[in-house]
This record gives C-alpha cells, structure tokens and sequence, in this order.
C-alpha cells in the first residue's frame, strides 16, 4: 500500500509543471503578434516560434518572468531587423529567470539580444549576426546582459558586432561556454563583472579575442574573479571597426587575450594562437578618471599553462614594432605594462603590490610604472619569469540547477 | 416630462456620467477607452467632472505632439506633496494623456486630430500604464499593448509639411521609461514641474490645486524645475530642465539606463555622472566617434548632442518616444553645452 503512494508522489514531483506554448509564426502583423504574445506571457509559458524569417520594423521586450523564448534552430528562426525602426535592441528582456534559445537575430540597429537587471538569463544555441560583414554601422553587442546575475551563455554564435560579440557587463555570476565569436571587434568582453567562468569557447578573426575590463563611474565597478581557461583564441587580426570613443576602439588588431584593471583574473588551458600582437596583454585603463572608489591596475593575476603559437610577429600597437624588433622580433606570449602607481585627483599616490603571477614566461615588461604614462615612456625588459602562479584560482562557478536543467532540455 | 427637461437643463443640458473608478481600477483593463467614462464627449475633447487639466514647465518631447494632460482623483481624495520625485497621488488616481495633432501648428485649435490616449492608473499594486489608439472617425479609442505605427502628416510653425511614422509604445515600453528600481511612477507630475502658471499664464498650479483641496501639504516655498523655454531663465537651468525631463526617467541611478554611469537629473551633484568629460561605456556606434558625452564648450565634440540629433535608431537618445529630432531641444542643449568652461 505505501509503495504506490510513494511512487504516485515522486511521478508528481518529477513531472514538470504544465508548460503553455504560445505559438507564433512568421507572416503578416509578425511585429504586433510576436510582441503580443511577449507582453502575454505568464510565468511559466514558452513563447515558440515556428521556423521562417520574420520581418520586424521595431525591437520586441520581454518583461514576464520565467518565460522561455524558443525557435526552431538559429539556422531556422530567424529574427530579422534590417528594416528596424525603433528602439536600441532586436530583444530587451528585463524579468528574471528567462531563456532564449535556438534562435537568431540579424542586423539588429542596435544591440542583438539585451537583458537589463534579470536574475536568471540563458542565452543557449543562438546566433546573432550582422550579414554584411564587419562595419562600424553595425550593432555593438551581440548578445549583451547588464546588471544582471545568473547569466548563462551557452552555443552562442556572433559575428560582426562593432563592440564586443558577447558582453556581459556589471553582471554577477557569469557562465560563458561553448560559445563562438567571429569578426566583431571583441569577441568576448567581460567588464565590471563579479565571478565568470569563461570556457570552451572560440574566439577568431575578432581585432581582440577576450577582453576582461573595468571602467569607472559605474554603479559596479571592480570587477574581479574570473577564469578564462580551455579557449581556443586565434588569429584575432581584424582591423578595428568600432566607433572611435568606445573602450573597445582602442584594442589594437593582433591582441588574444586582454587583462584591463580587475582583481584576481586567471587565464589558464588556453589555446593562443596566431594573433599578431600579444597573446596575453595586462593593462592599466589608461585614461585620466576622478572617481575614487575605481582601481586602474589589474591584481592578483595569473597566467599559466596556456599554449602558444605564431603570436605577436607583427604588433600593431603603438611603438609595437619598435618593441618587438629590440626583443629580438617577435613579442613574447605576455606583456605587462608594468604600472603600479596611480593617483586618485585630490587624493595621495597609491603604489600597489601587482600581484602579477605569469609563468608563461618570458614576459615582457614595459615598465611604464605610473598610471597614465604614454607608451613613448616604455623601458621594454623581458624576464623568464615574474612570479610562479601561486595564486588560488577563483572558484568554480555554479548556476543554479533549475537553470542549467533548463538550458540543457529541449 | 417637463420636471425631467427641467431636471436637465439644471444641471447643464445632457446628463454627465461620472467616472468609473471602478473600472479604472479592475483587474483588466478596458477594451475601449470609453468604459471609463473620463471624457464627456465620444471624441475625447471634453474632459469628465472632476479631471484636473495642467500644464508643466518643461514637458516630455514627443515628435511634436500635442499633450492635453489630465489627473482624475477618487472623490474626496488629494495628491500630497512631495520634495522629490512625483506627487504622493492616492489609491485610484489616472492620469490621463491625449496625445494630438493640429493639421496646422500655425492654427493650434484647428483640425485636432487625436492620435492615442494614455493612462496611468494607480492601482493597489502600483501604476498600470495603458494606451488606447484613436480611431479615424474620432469616435472611440482602443486599447493597443503591443504597439502600433501611426502616419501623422501636419504643417509645422515654420509652414513645413511634415511627415512622422509615429509610433505608440508598447506596454513594455511604458514601462521602461516608468520604472524606477521596482516600481512604475508617473514622471511628469513632480511638484517641481506643476509650479508654474497652468498653460504658462494662468494661476500657478500648486497654488490652485491646494486651494480646491486636491493637493495637501505644500510648504512656503517650494521646489520648482525650470521652464524650458523661458528666456529669462539661465540657459543652464534650462537645458538641465530638459535633460531632466526627456533623459532623466532612464539615465537614473533607479532608471533603465542606469548601467551607463550617466545621471540626468537637474541636480545631479557629479559633473561625470552629469557626462561631463564622461567616456562611453557601453554607446556602442552611438557614441559616434566622439570621446565624451559632453564635451564643455563644444556641442559638436558632445555624444551626447549628437545622440539627440540622430533619428536612426540604435544612435538616437532617446531610444523610442520620438522619431524625429527636436530642434528646440537640441538648440538649447547645444546653447548649454557652448556656454560651458
């Protein structure tokens, strides 16, 4: 008697609650109904969209928690905004718990697909492209969550952004795996964010493959441990096509991986091949700033035990040339500008203790010492090692296992 | 039958339907906008008993429209002043927004064309926004969450035939510029935008609010937000004024744009967070090519200005609500921006 009651209640607690489907097609009044069916959503339903191209005149927001977004494959369902009239993004999701999947998004005006302040956001098998190749009139991010935390990027395909292919910034909790960016100016850029997991992805043809920045006067700001490991990052040559202004316009074509400000930032199991500058740059920001509360300097930064090949033959940073030619041609796999002094306006310079941990040596120092230092001031050394990686790596991160169940089913 | 005539012509010819508060706050909205009862005619021009017209010192711009602005109070209730922010509005209070277009601006009265009415209702759960489209025989509105583009073609103040692919937002979009942290709040009604003449020259609006008693608490001097267009108001009051009002909903530390670091309030203490010297975060093309959100004394070097002056899309600030620039507005940005050291 106990044993059917028992197995009646797990059947119940294992079979998952009634999803609704909303079905959507592509054809007339696609803008009206798609949108209608995001703002009817309930918690819970999944808004399916059938395969075909549909045309959009305006970007669609989502605004319902626990809503799940699917096509029929990003070669399949196709959003298509090049005849986008309004708004900043193709998709704007801003309720937490919320999965976007098998889809794409083409020539978005803006941004391709932006979360803004959701606690819970999978992007998984997307693609999110600019079809007329690199230009700076394309879209900045591909897909880009902001002040978001349980941020999930999975089988994420982009191309051609102007800024950065995949961006997660001021976010929390970040997961970006299995994911593929491809001629946009970043591939990947993780800025102002706290705890990220950063593998199995492919960074190629991008001007920088991976970027992990701070910047100041930001609500978060700070960023610190993440791990970039198990990335295949190569031939990150493309010319620079963002706007002028932007952080990431100042990336120089060549660059692999990218280490500005931040704390305990570890790059380790990658795969760094043929990128024309350096494989591996560590970099204070460079510009003037008057907010007190921001760190320039990248700390606590290991790099170790990542494979190298064909970089930094031809550097197109400034002084780049002059510098790889007085190390014998080639840059090694690491530089670090070497600055550890900067000054807060109104306040006392601050020295910090790098806590620059390379065993990918040699590394190239270029001694600048002082935030703010034009490259002229260089006095280029290489050294074998700085410093073993003694560091204890960040630890891994885990999303909550809802999220993840739900990423991985269908 | 001459009891009921006389009955009538007491009161003022036809028999007037009071609002339905109720309805206005039930759990879905209205289909049409004519359930509510807020107008007194079927063409939406003759506000019901008991909606409160105003005016504001430096309203929101949108393509041109003209605004008929509108609050409705539940009988024996008032508003309570506030410092900062919008007016403490009670239970059930709508605000009600006719968004229109005369055929010519030189002939404001003239041929008024309603394009959509918006509300605000504040429910017990908090501010709903809705918005009802108008149709073209001007007999009824609709209600449209998803959106809608309308053809709007009228003659300007300069005599120019212009043409506008207005757009009415959706329900995410109200609410996008509504937000602030976990709430949606009016932004126009603050008490600093009400204290001024109602339409610029009649009585002040704080002064005759509290005087009908549908305003309590208001001190001996308060607060006031600049008129845009007053010229004999500094031009720096002015344009954070306006900043304020067409920017400052997002770009607040509670706002949809918080994440950018820039902060549009009119008395934002920080020149970075008022994007003085301020670089891009997250601008993307946007920014132009342009180093600094303003630059001071160099309009043209000003992200900015440049970002109010686009009507593509994915550049232009602010992201909906307009889709042409607007060249007063920009004119007194630049002003500001010129003026500075």
């Amino acid at each position: 008697m106990l044993k059917p009651v028992l197995l009646l209640a797990a059947a119940l607690i294992a079979a998952p609650a009634m999803t609704r489907i909303i079905a959507v097609t592509p054809g007339a009044d696609v803008q009206e109904r798609l949108q209608t069916a995001l703002i009817d959503a309930k918690p819970g339903d999944r808004v399916q969209l059938a395969a075909g191209r549909y045309v959009l005149t305006d970007g669609l927001s989502l605004d319902v928690a626990n809503v799940t977004v699917a096509g029929a494959g990003p070669g399949k369902t196709i959003l298509d905004f090049t005849g986008q009239k309004g708004e900043g993004e193709g998709l704007i999701v801003t309720s937490d718990n919320v999965l976007v999947r098998d889809l794409a998004v083409e020539n978005a005006k803006g941004n391709g697909i932006k979360s803004k302040g959701s606690d819970g956001i999978s992007f998984v098998n997307l693609r999110v492209e600019w079809t007329g190749g690199p230009k700076s009139t394309n879209g900045a991010y591909g897909v880009y969550p902001v002040s978001s935390k349980h941020v999930l990027i999975d089988k994420v395909f982009v191309k051609g952004a102007s800024d950065a292919g995949i961006y997660v910034g001021q976010s929390q909790q970040i997961i970006v795996r299995n994911s593929r960016a491809e001629g946009n100016v970043a591939g990947i850029e993780i800025e102002n964010s706290y705890n990220a997991d950063v593998f199995d992805n492919i960074a190629t043809g991008n001007t920088g493959g991976i970027l992990v920045f701070d910047l100041p006067d930001l609500p978060q700001q700070g960023g610190h441990s993440i791990r970039l490991f198990h990335n295949a990052v190569t031939a990150n040559n493309h010319p620079n096509f963002a706007g002028v202004g932007n952080i990431v316009a100042s990336v120089p074509p060549g660059t692999g991986v990218m280490v500005m400000a931040n704390r305990n930032v570890h790059v380790f199991d990658n795969d760094i091949k043929d990128n024309g500058g350096n494989a591996v740059v560590l970099a204070a920001y460079t510009q003037k700033f008057t907010d007190k509360s921001y760190n320039p300097l990248p700390r606590d930064i290991a790099v170790r035990g990542n494979r190298y090949a064909g970089n930094g033959a031809a550097p197109k940073f400034p002084g780049g040339a002059q510098i790889a030619a007085a190390v014998g041609g080639t840059l090694p796999p690491v530089m670090w500008d070497g600055i550890t002094t900067f000054t807060v306006p109104g306040g006392a310079a601050t020295t910090a203790a790098n806590g620059i941990f390379v065993n990918d040596g040699p590394l190239l120092n270029l001694n600048l010492k002082t935030q703010g230092a034009p490259p002229t001031a260089a006095r280029p050394e290489v050294s074998n090692v700085l410093a073993m990686a003694t560091l204890p790596e960040p630890t891994k991160i885990i999303l909550p296992a809802a999220q993840e169940a739900r990423a991985k089913a269908k | 039958m001459k009891r009921v005539l006389l009955a009538l012509l007491l009161i003022g010819a036809a028999p007037v339907r009071p609002v339905d508060g109720a309805r206005l706050l039930a759990e879905d909205p209205a289909p049409l906008l004519s359930a509510y009862g807020l107008f007194a005619d079927t063409a939406g021009r003759v506000p019901a008993p008991g909606l409160i017209r105003y005016t504001l010192n430096t309203p929101l711009f949108s393509d041109y429209a003209e605004k008929f602005r509108y609050v409705w109070m539940p009988a024996g209730t008032a508003a309570a002043y506030t410092e900062k922010g919008v007016l403490e509005f009670p239970i059930g209070t709508t605000i009600v927004k006719n968004f229109a277009y005369p055929a010519d601006f030189r002939s404001p009265g003239v041929g008024v064309h309603l394009i959509e009415t918006r509300l605000l209702v504040r429910k017990t759960s908090g501010w709903v926004p809705l918005s009802y489209v108008w149709n073209a025989a001007q007999t009824e509105a609709v209600l449209k969450r998803a959106g809608v583009r309308v053809a709007v073609a009228f003659t300007d103040a300069g005599g120019t035939a212009r043409q506008i692919d207005y757009a009415v937002p959706n329900t995410n979009q109200c609410k996008q510029c509504h937000q602030q942290g976990d709430d949606v709040t009016p932004i126009g009604p603050t008490a600093g935008n009400l204290n001024g003449e109602f339409g610029g020259n009649g009585a002040n609006q704080l002064v005759a609010w509290s005087a009908a008693g549908h305003l309590t608490g208001v001190p001996a001097n308060p607060t006031k937000l600049a008129r845009w267009d007053d010229p004999s108001t500094p031009v720096a009051d002015r344009a954070r004024a306006y900043l304020d009002v067409n920017c400052g909903h997002c770009h607040s530390r509670a706002g949809f744009a918080s994440n950018s670091g820039l902060y549009l309030q009119h008395d934002e203490p920080d020149p970075a967070h008022q994007g003085i010297g301020k670089r891009p975060v997250a601008a993307g093309r946007g920014s132009g090519g342009l180093l600094f959100a303003i630059a001071p004394g160099d309009p043209d070097a000003s992200i900015l200005l440049h970002r109010m002056e686009s009507d593509e899309p994915g550049v232009m600030m602010p992201q909906f609500g307009r889709t042409v620039p607007h060249a007063e507005g920009v004119a007194l940005v630049r002003a500001y921006i010129a003026g500075m050291k």
